[in-house]
């Protein structure tokens, strides 16, 4: 099968080009665009994780000692905008580019010069974000949410909504790629409900995507038309609302927040049963489970602004539809586990991130089913409570998870092992640190230490350099992490088999390791007993 | 690169995407820093904007001649068709949720916003230690909210050119679709005049639509500045004219196409994608309309 998969019948387009600038610029293949987007994410991520050293080397110790306040804020909206669209969901594209046609036997994706479109957006879109650090009047100071009227003063207000209407446009062109590849291009017996979990996950979080990207356009536009051109969708004075664009902006932003986790639980659902040697269970729970949580996405915006003076009505129906969220997301952790019980359990890397992402994000499921209460977030808002509470389900949870998936796959790409030891060094380094670095966070938040702010009380002032000599020693490990994709890719001299993994099953692990360049160019022959999640009962 | 039977298609490689990518960066570049100028400066955006704006016409011009000569080289199978036909439905359902923002601005501020600053419900303290003597009201005489932003200002009846418009709207959806049942019937000399009906329709819109714009502007008072109902009425009627600008452009150039005879009666995808966008700005049109002109 890996032979016929592969067959040699398109001379004429086989092997990877010799032209450095036609490989790379003008590329069709989605191995290659894969690639391209998560050397990009993980520059981005570096970028990011830097903004971050310098927050909490600000926040060492109480006081003012190494930035400006002007400057600490611009930090912590370009921290996030930064690592939400340049690290996270190029990641997981880059993933969804690599994978999806590999697991579901087609030969690239369904629109490829579009997919180089959208990708070659993004190096430009961030160009435009990150040069308002160099311009005058410096960079979006006001939270990466971008609330007026705070944000209405920034002067570099046009550079940054225009940055996101590009990376809008990528990510629905990426969506719409996605959709069509899985829709559209599965091998003769893939049906829907024998596609892997990863490819049913990133299907949904598409929707997500093209659903909700135009809103956040739609919003920035308002900002940038109520700052240069006169209008007052946000001014009170004109019979507009402030909080009209929480709404408008929460309405993209909670569906957004589960765009950066379903393929997450996608990545978890194919490494947990192949180290536990199992298939998965309850796999048609699981689709059902993410496309629950992603319909409920819709519905709960208004968690995000239950200080803001909405109406009771509001506030109870918003808390009720955020704690139903719980049901579906505690299938998928309940499922998890059991695909472990009884399962012959082995601890490679990547089932070491996967295994700290299962506690790790529930409890950041749990510290947001704190905030889902009202009552109780009228305390718990605007605090360090809410910042421990979304690093754990976004590093915790979405990097963590994008850290699993290279070292699942990595060996697929490159052809050969990356270090098990390093790799295991880079994961007890992570899970350490970064739990010195957030755990804190729920106590100072939970005693009132507000976000977003350069000086503290000095009562806060322990807990703050844990939490930094944390992040110092988290972001010092990332390094580490750097170093063992580095020499997997260049310098590892241990081959990997085509099944990688021994437990591993799916159609990707029946190409050749490294992947060539073109597979699939006929269609594979699909049995169901190679597919991931064994039999399925109709 | 000879298809075989059962094999897939992939396309070449082509530079246009990258082309795509740099003139759309130069555009918004050029706009950023047209916008951030001090008054009275001369920036180099506006330079920049129109290389960049030049710039997406080529590469629109472009990369569309290397799709429509592939296709006309029969290089696309059926599943290269329903790829097209996905990627073309999703992205309208993405302009849907485009415009389903500033419809929900319009629903917020209506309901909301503006009786709220009135003092209804939830809003009785703002309304009363800033703005009491604002009688919320939407349209002309509290559309502009408390502050009178703008000025006062009436509202276009729609009974006159809206009524009008929808019309023409409606009924060039009727003519495009003449057109679509004539192509599939092979009579392509009907399809030109139905299709040119269309392109007509279009542009009478696009014109009447200025023409209204024009006469708010200077008789009614009512302009993009005329507080939250101006910036609804002008951001969600201007998006649609720019869309059925856009439109009346596509489907332009689709009648060269049809006189060119690019499309056989089972294979016309081009025009079937026209058409679908054009009967999306119809109804998007019925709901602005509805709600933006008449209620």
């Amino acid at each position: 099968m890996a032979h016929a998969a592969t067959h040699d019948h398109h001379d004429a387009h086989h092997g990877a080009p010799s032209n450095f600038f036609t490989r790379w610029f003008m590329s069709t293949n989605h191995k290659d665009i894969g690639t391209l987007y998560l050397i990009f994410s993980l520059t981005a991520f570096f970028i990011g994780g830097s903004f971050a050293m310098v927050i909490r080397a600000e926040l060492f110790k109480p006081g003012m000692q190494l930035v400006q306040p002007y400057f600490f804020n611009e930090m912590t909206t370009m921290h996030a905008l930064v690592m939400i669209f340049g690290a996270i969901m190029p990641a997981f594209v880059g993933l969804g580019n690599w994978m999806i046609p590999l697991m579901i036997g087609a030969p690239d994706m369904a629109l490829p010069r579009m997919n180089n479109l959208s990708f070659w957006i993004l190096p430009f879109a961030f160009v435009l974000l990150l040069s308002t650090l160099f311009l005058p009047g410096g960079a979006p100071a006001g939270g990466w949410t971008m609330y007026p009227p705070l944000s209405l003063q920034s002067g570099s207000l046009a550079y940054a909504v225009f940055a996101i209407h590009l990376m809008g446009i990528s990510s629905i062109m990426g969506a719409i790629n996605i959709i069509a590849t899985i829709l559209n291009m599965r091998a003769p017996g893939m049906d829907l409900l024998k596609m892997p979990v990863f490819v049913w996950s990133w299907l949904i979080t598409a929707f997500l995507l093209i659903a909700v990207m135009p809103v956040l356009a739609g919003a920035v536009t308002m900002l940038l038309t109520d700052k240069y051109f006169g209008t007052s969708f946000f001014n009170a004075a004109g019979g507009g609302d402030p909080v009209l664009y929480q709404h408008i902006f929460w309405f993209f932003g909670h569906p957004e927040v589960y765009i950066m986790i379903l393929p997450a639980f996608g990545i978890i659902s194919e490494i947990v049963p192949t180290f536990s040697r199992k298939p998965i269970f309850g796999y048609k729970a699981m689709v059902f489970a993410i496309a629950a949580i992603a319909f409920l996405s819709f519905i709960v915006w208004a968690h995000h602004m239950f200080a803001v003076g909405l109406p009771l009505g509001a506030e109870i129906f918003f808390m009720y539809a955020t704690m139903l969220i719980s049901v579906p997301t505690g299938i998928k952790v309940f499922n998890w586990v059991s695909t472990m019980w009884g399962g012959s359990l082995t601890f490679e890397t990547p089932m070491l991130f996967a295994i700290a992402f299962i506690i790790l994000f529930t409890i950041g499921g749990f510290s947001g089913l704190m905030l889902a209460l009202v009552p109780a977030d009228f305390q718990y808002h605007d605090t360090y409570f809410v910042v421990a509470h979304f690093h754990y389900v976004l590093v915790t949870g979405a990097a963590f998870a994008i850290m699993a998936a290279t070292y699942y796959w990595l060996p697929k790409w490159t052809g050969q092992m990356y270090s098990e030891f390093w790799g295991k060094v880079h994961f007890w380094c992570s899970v350490i640190f970064v739990n010195v670095l957030f755990f804190p966070q729920h106590f100072l938040g939970l005693a009132g230490m507000p976000r977003r702010i350069p000086d503290y009380n000095v009562a806060f002032a322990d807990f703050n350099m844990i939490s930094s000599i944390g992040g110092f020693l988290f972001g010092a490990s990332q390094l580490i992490f750097a170093g063992v994709v580095i020499h997997c890719a260049f310098f590892s001299k241990k081959k990997a088999a085509d099944r990688v993994w021994e437990g591993a099953r799916g159609l990707e692990w029946t190409v050749p390791s490294p992947a060539p360049h073109h597979t699939f160019e006929l269609p594979p022959v699909i049995h169901d007993d190679e597919l991931a999640h064994g039999h399925v009962e109709d | 690169m000879g298809q075989q039977q059962g094999a897939y298609f992939v396309p070449v490689k082509s530079y246009w995407p990258i082309v795509a990518a740099v003139v759309m960066f130069l555009t918004v570049f050029g706009a950023a820093h047209w916008l951030n100028a001090e008054p009275g400066e001369t920036g180099f955006g506006k330079t920049v904007i129109t290389v960049g704006f030049i710039g997406i016409l080529l590469m629109f011009f472009g990369w569309f001649r290397s799709v429509i000569n592939e296709s006309l080289a029969g290089k696309y199978d059926a599943q290269v068709d329903r790829s097209f036909r996905m990627g073309m439905m999703w992205f309208i359902f993405s302009e849907v949720m485009f415009f389903g923002a500033f419809f929900g601005a319009l629903f917020y501020t209506r309901m909301f916003s503006v009786p709220w600053l009135g003092g209804e419900g939830h809003g009785v303290l703002t309304h009363q230690f800033l703005w009491g003597d604002y009688a919320a009201a939407w349209g002309a005489g509290g559309g502009n909210g408390p502050g009178n932003i703008g000025g006062n200002f009436q509202t276009v009846a729609p009974w006159g050119l809206p009524l009008l418009n929808t019309l023409i709207l409606l009924t060039s959806s009727v003519t495009v679709t003449i057109a679509h049942h004539a192509l599939k019937a092979g009579h392509r000399g009907k399809v030109l005049v139905f299709l040119g009906l269309t392109v007509l329709l279009g542009a009478v819109f696009v014109y009447a639509q200025a023409h209204e714009y024009m006469e708010a502007y200077h008789e009614l008072n009512l302009t993009l500045h005329s507080g939250v109902y101006g910036s609804t009425f002008f951001m969600l009627t201007g998006f649609h004219g720019l869309h059925v600008t856009l439109g009346t452009i596509m489907l332009a150039i689709i009648w060269l196409r049809v006189l060119a005879g690019h499309f056989s009666r089972d294979h016309h995808f081009g025009f079937e994608a026209v058409a679908w966008y054009w009967h999306f700005v119809d109804v998007v049109w019925l709901g602005l309309f509805m709600f933006v002109y008449i209620l």
